[in-house]
């Protein structure tokens, strides 16, 4: 199967990313030449065959874990803040999200 | 001394604790090796934050408090968070970012004592296999300047391969360690998924991304490995329970009547002659050292290309959401609202290669495609991990090429990143089985340019490769060869 123009536009949108009109093109032709080699991938049997979650679970039980709900950190705003491109009175700025 | 630059870290180290050198001396010596950037190979250096960490080695050393690496100089793969250097994961969507926090590698191996010398160049957010992703231009192979490191650790490589630094870290998702150190002729080692922490390291693929030392011998890569692997519960939910090892204690093991499989798949028509030359080399030392080859298969080899570049795109594009112009990083000048300015700062801040990826995985992942590609994908993976449990009854460990072909020429690949998908085929199948795996040197090929060898161990059998690569480079001195014309 290959992906069409309307294909890379909508998932540049989901995406969040604009693409220029030869930027979508080139990626359209490239994604499309990944996507052959794909092709082997949907002709292997995988019935009754369990997705891998953790790599080690092959060879041993393997739990995600939960950690207690505790506060563990002290308050750094200002140094997880210094790196933000706008901020004021420490809070984060975005663009106005309601009317 | 002036040749404080070639020494190993176990040599640096016993000076440094002997008191024959200090510090201070050590890291004045590597700073000054750095003017001009050679190899383009250093994102950040700065030598007052160095300086300062070599002063506070020296007082551990006189002391008695000092660390088994005390005062060794280290350098990072620009991936790792660190608080007193910038953090790119060389990227232009992150320049000039300053992390609240260390890593908890950088952590690890600065509480063994180890001096950071600055961050290393690397391909964006570690997606490539040349280091020619970079926004910060590409780094060069110390053995031929017109030739790429690999990568995406090739910073970390070149920077070891060129006496700029005795040992860096790197991370390995697909090959990202084992690859640049075959093409730049160093040794690199990523451990079993889950047994470093990847706490503070920039996520790229979470269920891949391993971080590991990469210096000139195995008996270094151990000293590091020992310090950086460990549990880190808390903060890794993928971290495995289990405590740290000695790595450097089974070194000198003897391998005699060792069973080394040597899978049929990795010497097929797309191995270079060149290179299977020189893997076969190495393989003859190990019979001479009483090692067994045993042929083996590992069946869906080929299979590992789709499957990688399906499972790695799409946790990529999940990991690539946060970076959104808000909390950190770049942020475009120009928008009308909230969506319009992800879209223009994701556009302006990421490189094509990344945002291939982004885009393949959230296609993937995407309303009636996930179970024919994501889902086939980890179904596929855990095909991959059983043909490696059912090859490791009949032997100990495998052996094979690292990559089809020695370093090609920087640009070489530069409209086709398929051509450098395929040539990551011989280290994604550990990668996806998430084992153990290193590359050592074990010879040269074509153009004179370096050759790895790749060991691949069971799960937690990383003392077993150390050692394995420890006794070929008791017997072989491909390790010891450095770059023409090296300064």
């Amino acid at each position: 199967m290959s992906l069409t123009s309307q294909d890379i536009d909508r998932i540049a949108n989901l995406a969040r990313l604009q693409l220029q009109p030869e930027e979508g093109e080139r990626m359209l032709v490239q994604i499309n030449g990944f996507f052959a080699i794909v092709e082997a991938m949907q002709a292997v049997d995988t019935t009754g065959i369990e997705p891998m979650a953790h790599p080690v679970a092959a060879i041993q039980d393997i739990m995600l874990r939960l950690r207690p709900d505790v506060a563990s950190e002290p308050n750094q705003r200002e140094a997880n803040q210094r790196s933000a491109p706008a901020v004021e009175r420490g809070l984060f700025l975005v663009p106005k999200v309601i009317e | 001394m002036s040749d404080l630059h070639t020494l190993s870290v176990k040599a640096l180290a016993s000076l440094l604790q002997t008191k024959q050198v200090s510090a201070v001396e050590v890291a004045t010596r590597f700073l000054a090796r750095l003017g001009g950037n050679p190899h383009n190979a250093f994102l950040d250096v700065d030598s007052e934050v160095t300086l300062a960490q070599a002063r506070a080695s020296d007082v551990k050393l006189a002391d008695g408090m000092a660390g088994p690496l005390e005062g060794v100089p280290v350098a990072h793969k620009d991936v790792f968070v660190t608080r007193e250097f910038a953090t790119t994961a060389g990227s232009k969507i992150l320049q000039g970012y300053r992390s609240p926090f260390d890593a908890t590698v950088v952590q690890r191996l600065a509480q063994a004592g180890m001096v950071t010398l600055g961050k290393l160049n690397c391909d964006e957010f570690a997606m490539g296999s040349a280091n020619e992703n970079s926004a910060y231009g590409a780094v060069t192979n110390p053995w031929d300047t017109a030739r790429v490191p690999g990568g995406s650790s090739g910073g970390s490589a070149a920077a070891v391969a060129a006496r700029l630094v005795p040992a860096a870290t790197g991370t390995d998702t697909g090959g990202s360690i084992r690859q640049p150190a075959s093409f730049c002729g160093i040794t690199g080692i990523k451990p079993t998924y889950g047994r470093a922490s990847r706490y503070g390291m920039i996520a790229y693929a979470s269920s891949l991304d391993q971080a590991g030392p990469m210096a000139r011998s195995a008996e270094d890569c151990a000293l590091l490995l020992s310090a950086m692997c460990g549990h880190d519960l808390d903060r890794d939910s993928t971290s495995l329970d289990m405590p740290s090892e000695d790595f450097t204690a089974s070194l000198n093991n003897s391998i005699d009547g060792l069973r080394i499989g040597i899978p049929k798949e990795f010497f097929g028509e797309g191995l270079h002659a060149d290179v299977r030359a020189a893997v076969d080399g190495a393989l003859r030392e190990y019979e001479k050292l009483g090692a067994q080859l045993v042929p083996i298969s590992l069946p869906r080899t080929e299979l590992s290309i789709p499957v990688y570049y399906i499972i790695a795109p799409a946790e990529a594009s999940s990991n690539l959401s946060r970076f959104d112009g808000v909390k950190f990083g770049h942020r475009a000048k120009d928008y009308v609202d909230l969506v319009d300015m992800y879209k223009k700062t994701r556009a302006e801040g990421f490189g094509n290669e990344v945002k291939r990826r982004i885009m393949t995985g959230a296609y993937v992942l995407s309303h009636g495609y996930y179970d024919a590609y994501y889902l086939q994908a980890q179904k596929i993976r855990s095909m991959i991990a059983d043909d490696f449990q059912n090859a490791f009854k009949e032997c100990d460990v495998i052996a094979g090429p690292v990559a089809p072909s020695v370093a090609w020429k920087l640009g070489e690949n530069a409209n086709d990143p398929v051509a450098d998908y395929l040539a990551d085929i011989f280290t994604l199948p550990a990668s996806l089985a998430g084992l153990p795996g290193m590359s050592l040197p074990a010879g040269f090929g074509a153009h004179n340019m370096p050759v790895g060898l790749q060991l691949i161990g069971n799960y937690f059998k990383e003392a077993q490769l150390l050692n394995l690569a420890h006794r070929l480079q008791q017997a072989t001195d491909f390790h010891l060869r450095q770059p023409e014309g090296l300064q």
